[in-house]
Order: structure tokens, then C-alpha cells, then sequence
């Protein structure tokens, strides 16, 4: 029940989100600052869950920092992001072999 | 009309089999987490949405407040409030007010990015195709992964716990290394957040995600402000 309630929440905020602009929005947004804030928050909030989370990700430090190394390697060379998400998983699976 | 459908499933393919594996991965994380397979199949196809669902179910899981969940999701996908506003402004008369608040439910970054990129104005049928494949997708996949979770030997599923994590440096990492303010920016809110996780830990980590990218982007729209075309 208490998941249910969580889970009304979460899609409602998502929805409304996207649909308030998409349905209502006719004009740009013209503050300087506020431009720029909503251009660099996608990137802070993505940064701010992956570090340092990802480390934990994986029930290992060791093979989720593998992983982690892969994935930055391959995204530094512009790799579709499928790859990269692959890549990492298959690197701390690899590294997990190692450590059994 | 139902050309323009087929045009947009079509054009939703390569996102359709992306995220397969992603929300693959997403399952895995949910039912880990907790969260039987079906509310996690639930939450993606209500969401539709990966780094808002991850978070949501960090949430769920360290029984986290409503409050909390709000805000995390408004601070997390706002982002596609900005979307939404930029194809708001592209759409083909046929988007009848009806027609906009069912297909914004299937703004994301990649649909945005397949939308932005096409000449003609949007219909809402071939937004409509692109949700439907994306959807399909996304949906199956968190199904798959969530139920594949528990038969899967323990050394695959943990691996694939950092699936999500790999998709968000796949998304960050290119633009840093081109923009120093944006890499400015995800230094400061990574460096953030490893403060609240291992110093001040009072802060739960829904709040810890906000109050760091928060910081982190009000800072860098002070220093480097972006240019209008950007």
C-alpha cells in the first residue's frame, strides 16, 4: 500500500512535468540565468546519482570500479550510450570472474 | 495517419532496442531493491523515464518521505520541462489540446532528441509511434529484467546493476569533455555528493542528489552563463 502510494506520487510529479509546458507553453524563457541553470542541471543531477553510487552498484567495489573505468573510457571516445551501459556490466562481470 | 505512424515506430526502433537493455538492468535494480516485478513494471510504464525511476526507487527503499519523492522527481526531471517548452513550439496543427497532454507523456531525452532532429512539423501520430515503440521497449525489458532477476546466477545480476550508472556517463561524459563549465558543473555536484555520503550523512540521499545538483547548476549559470544557441 505504502509502495502504491510512492508510485501514484512518482508518476504523477513525472507527468505533469511534461504535460504542463507541452500543453500550456507558447512563449521561450528569456532569464539568462535561468537558461543556464535548467542547460547544466540534467548533467549535475546525473553526476551528483552516479558518484559516488556507482561504486556500490555492483555488491563490489573492486568490480563496479572496473566497470565504472570501462564505461568512462568508452563514453570519452563518444560511444552510443547502449554500449557504454553494456560495456560496463561486462567489464565488472569479467572482473567479478576474476575475483570467484 | 497511420503512415505517419508507422514512420514514427519505425523511427523509434534504436530507441526501442536501447531500452531493452537499460530497463533490463532497471528491473534488476527494482526488484534488488525490494520492489516485486510487477509495481517495477508498473513504474516504468507509468514513468517512461530512467534516471527519475532509479532514483525514485533509492527512495522506496530507504523509505524515503512523499515530500522527498516530489521533490527528487521535480529536481530530476525538470529537465523535460525544457524539452517539452522546445517542442511545444514545432508542433503541426493537428495537436489539438488532447493530443499534446497525451503525447507529452512520452517526452524523454531520446524521443526529444529523434523529434528535434526531424524537418517537418510533429503530428501526433508520429509521436504517438515513437512512444509506442519506445514504450514497448521499456516496458518489456523492466519486465524481463525483473523476473530474469531472480532466475539469473547472482554474478550476472550484480553486474548488471550498473547498467543505469554506465547510461549516465555515457551521458555526461561527452559534453564535459567538450565544455569545461559543464564539466565544471559535474565536478562540483559529484564532489558534492561524496560529501553528503560520507560526511554529512544526516542528509538522506534523495535530498543529497537535490541539494548538490542544485548547488552545482546554480553555480555554473552564475560563472559561465550559456550563450543564447546553445
Amino acid at each position: 500500500m505504502r509502495t502504491a502510494a510512492y508510485i501514484a506520487v512518482m508518476a504523477l510529479v513525472t507527468y505533469l512535468i511534461r504535460m504542463i509546458p507541452f500543453t500550456f507553453f507558447n512563449k521561450k524563457i528569456k532569464s539568462p540565468f535561468f537558461r543556464s541553470f535548467l542547460y547544466y542541471i540534467p548533467y549535475a543531477v546525473l553526476s551528483a546519482m552516479t558518484i559516488p553510487a556507482i561504486f556500490y552498484s555492483t555488491g563490489s567495489i573492486i568490480t563496479a570500479v572496473v566497470g565504472t573505468c570501462a564505461a568512462f573510457v568508452l563514453s570519452y571516445f563518444g560511444m552510443p550510450l547502449i554500449a557504454v551501459a553494456l560495456a560496463a556490466s561486462g567489464a565488472a562481470y569479467i572482473a567479478g570472474l576474476f575475483l570467484a | 495517419m497511420t503512415k505517419e505512424f508507422t514512420t514514427g515506430a519505425f523511427h523509434g526502433l534504436p530507441i526501442a532496442l536501447g531500452y531493452l537493455s537499460v530497463s533490463f538492468g532497471f528491473g534488476i535494480k527494482a526488484v534488488q531493491s525490494g520492489l516485486s516485478p510487477f509495481s517495477a513494471t508498473v513504474i516504468s510504464a507509468l514513468n517512461l523515464t530512467s534516471a527519475g525511476q532509479a532514483a525514485g526507487v533509492d527512495i522506496i527503499a530507504a523509505g524515503g518521505t512523499l515530500i522527498e519523492m516530489i521533490l527528487v522527481q521535480l529536481t530530476i526531471n525538470i529537465r523535460y520541462s525544457l524539452m517539452a517548452i522546445s517542442l511545444s513550439q514545432r508542433l503541426d496543427k493537428r495537436f489539438t489540446t488532447p493530443h499534446r497532454m497525451a503525447a507529452s507523456y512520452g517526452i524523454t531525452d531520446e524521443i526529444f532528441a529523434v523529434c528535434s532532429a526531424r524537418q517537418s512539423l510533429l503530428t501526433p501520430a508520429y509521436m504517438y509511434g515513437m512512444i509506442f515503440a519506445a514504450f514497448l521497449g521499456w516496458v518489456s525489458g523492466t519486465a524481463l529484467g525483473a523476473a530474469a532477476g531472480e532466475l539469473l546466477p547472482a554474478s550476472v545480476s550484480s553486474a548488471m546493476g550498473i547498467v543505469l550508472y554506465g547510461m549516465f556517463l555515457a551521458i555526461i561524459i561527452p559534453p564535459a569533455k567538450k565544455s569545461a563549465s559543464v564539466l565544471l558543473v559535474t565536478a562540483a555536484a559529484a564532489g558534492l555528493s561524496v560529501l553528503f555520503r560520507y560526511v554529512i550523512t544526516a542528509v538522506s540521499s534523495g535530498f543529497a542528489i537535490i541539494i548538490s545538483a542544485v548547488i552545482a547548476a546554480a553555480v555554473g549559470a552564475l560563472l559561465f552563463p550559456i550563450k543564447e544557441d546553445e
